[in-house]
């Protein structure tokens, strides 16, 4: 009789259905990642997601826990007040840039200041995928967007927020680290970090958020393989990978 | 229990914590602040949670969180933080959560002033955010009636999973006067079925507003507007003060609503059939009621603290049936018993008929004369 191992299966943490999600997209990768850590961590029933408008505002028909839907940008608000009342309870928000960083901007620092003991899932890919393809906060100089048809004109458009690096001035931010979701190998660092990010809720240890370099290829107008591409070629170099802050006893964590 | 004398704003802050709220999310707002001071010390001393937000948009995202997650929520504030908390008001009412908030109304629009006011009627009875939806509306004229209206917002909130206002005009939060506080309620040991908590051996609990199929807003729709008939039918509330042989009849709410008692009662003393209708609920209103009592009066008096916005409520009940006068005090002004007492006076001489839209234009010619005159 041959042993056989399972080595790959669908977290029980994920529904059993498909997404809506174009293909090449990385919200797929990044909502598995969340499934697995919330499995192996043992969480799941206990676990309440909070969805952002944008693309992954269905996120709650693809995750098997308990789940809310915010307005746009208010999921940092949502969570603290369901966090507030809910202490035993794992709570994070899943939110796009557009939504946490334009119109979300005031919700995710003052969680960050406060820090509310919440664990963030920050997905990048530089565009406004649900509306069509319009110029998000963190959309690079020059790019092309339905509107910034002229490529985005920082003198007039202003620059890209870097949003981990603003967070980790602030002193309540426990936890605040960028990765990227464009290769196999930075796929696995991204789990560690989501991870890590789950962990210093579970231990009080406050505010933590994750952001995930990803892509867009409908908007962008990219083959799948070209807008891996364009994170590694053109996003990393402007959106630094690594640690912008991690607080001493998160480093001290053995995850 | 006795009677103590209270600040407005702090016994609707207890009334709120003895009603068993366990959130309360707010921002300093005059005339408001004092229920989030409130707050700040009887809250942690409960184990309950407060937590003053970075703005009124936050508090509010704050207590539809805490709504969503099944506790009983609130937050306190005045027009211009409304005016902010619109957009989550709506998503509370459509994703059919329960939340009460308090609206200590001074006078606006735009940064206004903080005297008191109703000016906010409209913003709240006609819902104030985007799409269907109906909130209850609760109008106190006393500190007592403040807090048992806090009470029973909460109850109507949980039994329609419903959003419900409660108007306050600014005078009543900053007022002291003797009140009796309820008990204190225990809190559920269970949190509702409906609400996320954690889906241990169950299936995942849902809340959401987004109905993308149209078909299902439309049920959605029809299953609020539903619930909604249902509350117009069982929860309309209202006072009547000598109506028995009325033949002129005043509506008026709130704090308007009791300056009209104390003139209506000089009145009755000086020979005058008059009575009144004091809505409790603005919304369901009692048009009912009004449509009734305007087969019997010949002559309505709507007096309100703003430009005559409940007026347009009361027309429709009334369906030409009387004439019906409108006075009003704006822009932070309360009027005076004596004020109203006049306008009594002269309603209950005045036989002409009025034509739609002219009972405002009399009355603009009445107020502005007596601004003229430098009368209070």
């Amino acid at each position: 009789m041959i042993e056989m191992e399972v080595v790959y299966s669908r977290p029980e943490s994920f529904t059993p259905t498909t997404t809506h999600y174009c293909p090449g997209c990385t919200h797929g990768t990044a909502h598995r990642l969340v499934a697995e850590v919330l499995d192996e961590m043992g969480i799941r029933e206990k676990t309440i997601g909070v969805a952002p408008v944008g693309c992954s505002v269905f996120a709650y028909d693809y995750f098997n826990h308990d789940f809310v839907e915010a307005a746009h940008g208010r999921a940092p608000a949502m969570a603290t007040g369901i966090k507030r009342v809910r202490p035993n309870n794992t709570v994070y928000t899943y939110q796009g840039d557009g939504d946490l960083a334009s119109i979300g901007m005031a919700e995710i620092v003052h969680a960050a200041i406060r820090g509310e003991n919440i664990t963030v899932i920050f997905i990048n890919n530089a565009i406004y995928g649900m509306t069509g393809g319009q110029m998000a906060p963190t959309t690079l100089p020059g790019m092309r967007t339905t509107s910034s048809p002229n490529g985005r004109d920082v003198e007039v458009m202003g620059y890209p927020v870097r949003m981990s690096e603003m967070l980790s001035t602030i002193d309540g931010t426990s936890y605040s680290v960028r990765r990227s979701l464009h290769n196999p190998a930075n796929i696995r660092k991204s789990k560690k970090a989501i991870r890590r990010a789950f962990e210093v809720q579970e231990r009080g240890m406050g505010f933590a958020m994750v952001e995930l370099l990803s892509s867009c290829p409908t908007n962008l107008k990219f083959t799948p393989s070209e807008a891996l591409n364009f994170i590694e070629e053109q996003m990393v170099p402007y959106y630094p990978l690594g640690d912008y802050k991690v607080a001493p006893e998160v480093k001290a964590l053995k995850v | 229990m006795t009677k103590e004398l209270m600040k407005g704003n702090d016994a609707f802050a207890e009334a709120a914590v003895r009603a068993g709220v366990e959130g309360f999310f707010g921002y300093p707002i005059t005339p408001a602040s004092e229920f989030l001071e409130y707050m700040a010390k009887r809250m942690p001393e409960l184990g309950r949670a407060f937590l003053q937000a970075e703005s009124e948009i936050g508090a509010i995202h704050m207590v539809y969180g805490a709504a969503c997650a099944g506790v009983r929520s609130l937050t306190a504030t005045s027009g211009p933080g409304l005016s902010l908390m619109s957009e989550a008001l709506s998503y509370i009412a459509g994703t059919e959560v329960p939340a009460v908030v308090v609206n200590v109304m001074r006078g606006g629009p735009g940064l206004g002033n903080i005297a008191p006011s109703q000016s906010d009627y409209n913003q709240m009875v006609k819902g104030g955010g985007h799409g269907d939806y109906f909130p209850i509306v609760l109008a106190p004229a006393t500190v007592q009636e403040a807090i048992d209206y806090i009470t029973l917002a909460f109850d109507l909130a949980d039994k329609y999973r419903a959003l419900v206002f409660i108007a306050v005009d600014g005078n009543l939060g900053q007022m002291m006067e003797p009140a009796e506080l309820p008990p204190m309620r225990g809190l559920p040991e269970k949190p509702p079925e409906w609400s996320v908590y954690g889906a241990e051996g169950r299936d995942p609990n849902i809340l959401t507003s987004i109905y993308i199929d149209p078909p299902d807003e439309e049920v959605t729709n029809i299953r609020l507007l539903k619930r909604w008939m249902e509350i117009e039918k069982n929860e309309i509330l209202y006072k009547e003060y000598e109506l028995d042989d009325a033949e002129i009849a005043i509506i008026s709410f709130g704090v308007a609503g009791r300056i009209c008692s104390s003139a209506l009662r000089t009145a009755r003393e000086e020979g005058v059939k008059v009575g009144m209708i004091r809505p409790i609920t603005l919304a369901p209103f009692p048009t009912e009621a009004i449509r009734e009592l305007s087969k019997r009066v010949r002559r309505i008096l709507v007096v309100e603290m703003n430009t005559g916005q409940m007026l347009n409520d009361v027309k429709q009940a009334v369906g030409g049936n009387v004439p019906i006068e409108f006075y009003g005090r704006i822009g932070g002004i309360t009027p005076l018993p004596d004020e109203i007492l006049e306008e009594i006076h002269r309603v209950n001489q005045n036989t002409e008929d009025i034509a739609d839209g002219q009972e405002k234009v009399q009355w603009l010619e009445r107020l502005e004369a007596r601004i003229e005159r430098g009368d209070q």
